[in-house]
């Protein structure tokens, strides 16, 4: 098939088709990962800016060894070293960026929708690296390529996704990519951390967490994000554990075989027992060997889908 | 309209002379793997490492090669699709015999060169091919032929395989 995307903003304008191309091109890139010299010419004399406004160790490290390992020139900006701090406007920012002539920016920003304002304004790719509370679409579709690795397909399983789902950029690419693929997915959490209406996605809405993983061949589990909602959105951590944390004793519930996956970076004890996240339906790390794959397959795509835009 | 240049059992002539040559020129199946370039190259590379082990009792080990990340023309191609390669020997001192149906510019060996270069050391690296249809852009020379066919840029080579990845029939396509 063609891949006619010049840019990745998010799973929503993603077919049925175009991850189930992303998926199989970043499995084709995995052997590349697994070689002694780890590098194809690809994307030689290509620049990629990792252009990130948020604080992130794994996606920017992600995209940046996916770009190396293709041979692009990969340059890391982020907020604290960029004029933004000096009060530059995000087009200003880009705008100047654009004029050192890079074929791709990645970008993290806090602002939902800040990618998709970009991507009007430049000529160069746009990838969304996690913008606001919209989307993460790189972080679906390693999820999705994990899923399919273990499970050999998507469609008909069951997912349950566990966590803030209002604030998970991470819970929403992954609804609009799974349902797409033909799962069905169940959403769980505390009523103060699901947004209302969220079934009309497509989604089962629980908020009895194990109503949601029983008999699941997935459980997603999202991270409590701390440094922002935490302390307004939950009595305590402690019953947020007790209520929404995935332990041995509840994963039973779920079908015997199934996995458990992070986005990552775990709290743990809060949203999974150390035992459950280092145990052997753990995938965590699995999903972050993918997201290299993953986003060697993304930078690809959106150079060769530039000329049929 | 289409000639067909080659029928079934002549694909399979042109192989086992392949496979003889190539036993020749290495003087035997000592240190040498067949590796063939996805796709139609790596069916051709199964069937040449079947004929050597019926003439010479040696299964030679067999490697696929998807040449598609170190081609040259990223950006003017829509169709992106890449596949894997599987070459599960280590290269390193080996004699590597590339197979591909057809020899077109010479692009696609330059690729898969610099492939197998990234993968290891073999000791040396001889082509050979089923077509071979002129118009090189590179220095590259087949070292196995399975039949030189004089074309122009107008024309195409297509080769047939069936559900069991033999081949049926090569055709010379006008455009």
């Amino acid at each position: 098939m063609t891949f006619r995307h010049k840019h990745i903003l998010g799973i929503e304008q993603l077919s049925k088709e175009d991850i189930g191309f992303i998926l199989d091109t970043a499995d084709s890139f995995k052997e590349i990962n697994s070689r002694e010299i780890k590098k194809v010419p690809t994307l030689r004399g290509k620049t990629i800016i990792n252009l990130f406004f948020e604080a992130s160790t794994r996606t920017r490290t992600s995209f940046e060894i996916a770009g190396k390992r293709l041979s692009a020139d990969t340059i890391n900006i982020t907020a604290s070293s960029s004029s933004v701090v000096k009060g530059e406007t995000l087009e200003d920012t880009a705008k100047n960026i654009e004029a050192m002539r890079p074929d791709i920016i990645v970008m993290r920003h806090a602002a939902s929708g800040a990618c998709d304002y970009l991507a009007k304004r430049v000529d160069c790719s746009i990838i969304n690296a996690g913008d606001g509370a919209h989307e993460h679409p790189s972080q679906a579709l390693l999820d999705m390529l994990t899923i399919r690795q273990h499970k050999g397909r998507i469609e008909g399983l069951k997912v349950a996704i566990v966590g803030d789902i209002t604030h998970s950029r991470v819970a929403r690419s992954n609804l609009y990519g799974l349902t797409r693929m033909g799962a069905e997915v169940r959403l769980a959490g505390p009523g103060t951390m699901m947004p209302p209406g969220i079934e009309r996605l497509g989604a089962k809405v629980y908020h009895d967490m194990n109503q949601a993983i029983e008999g699941a061949d997935v459980v997603m589990m999202l991270r409590i994000q701390l440094e922002r909602q935490g302390k307004t959105l939950l009595p305590t951590l402690r019953e947020y554990a007790k209520f929404y944390g995935l332990n041995t004793q509840n994963l039973q519930l779920a079908a015997p075989d199934a996995l458990v996956m992070h986005p990552g970076p775990v709290n743990r004890g809060v949203e999974l027992s150390s035992y459950v996240a280092d145990g052997i339906q753990s995938v965590i790390l699995d999903q972050v060997e993918n997201g290299v794959a993953v986003r060697m397959a993304l930078l690809y795509l959106v150079l060769g889908g530039e000329q049929a835009e | 309209m289409a000639t067909i240049i080659l029928d079934q059992p002549g694909v399979g002539r042109a192989l086992t002379r392949i496979a003889h040559e190539i036993l020749e020129r290495n003087k035997g199946t000592t240190d040498v793997v067949l590796i063939g370039i996805r796709t139609g190259g790596d069916h051709l590379a199964a069937m040449l490492q079947e004929r050597i082990a019926q003439i010479e009792g040696e299964t030679l080990p067999l490697g696929i090669l998807d040449i598609t990340m170190y081609r040259d023309d990223i950006g003017t191609r829509t169709n992106l699709a890449i596949g894997k390669t599987d070459i599960p020997f280590p290269l390193d001192g080996k004699n590597v015999v590339l197979v591909d149906d057809v020899l077109y510019t010479g692009r696609t060996i330059r690729a898969a060169m610099d492939s197998l270069m990234d993968l290891g050391r073999p000791k040396s690296i001889q082509l050979a091919v089923l077509i071979d249809r002129g118009h090189r852009e590179l220095p590259i020379r087949p070292d196995f032929i399975g039949r030189n066919v004089p074309t122009s840029r107008e024309e195409l080579i297509e080769t047939e395989f069936n559900e069991k990845n033999q081949p049926v029939e090569v055709r010379l396509v006008k455009k």
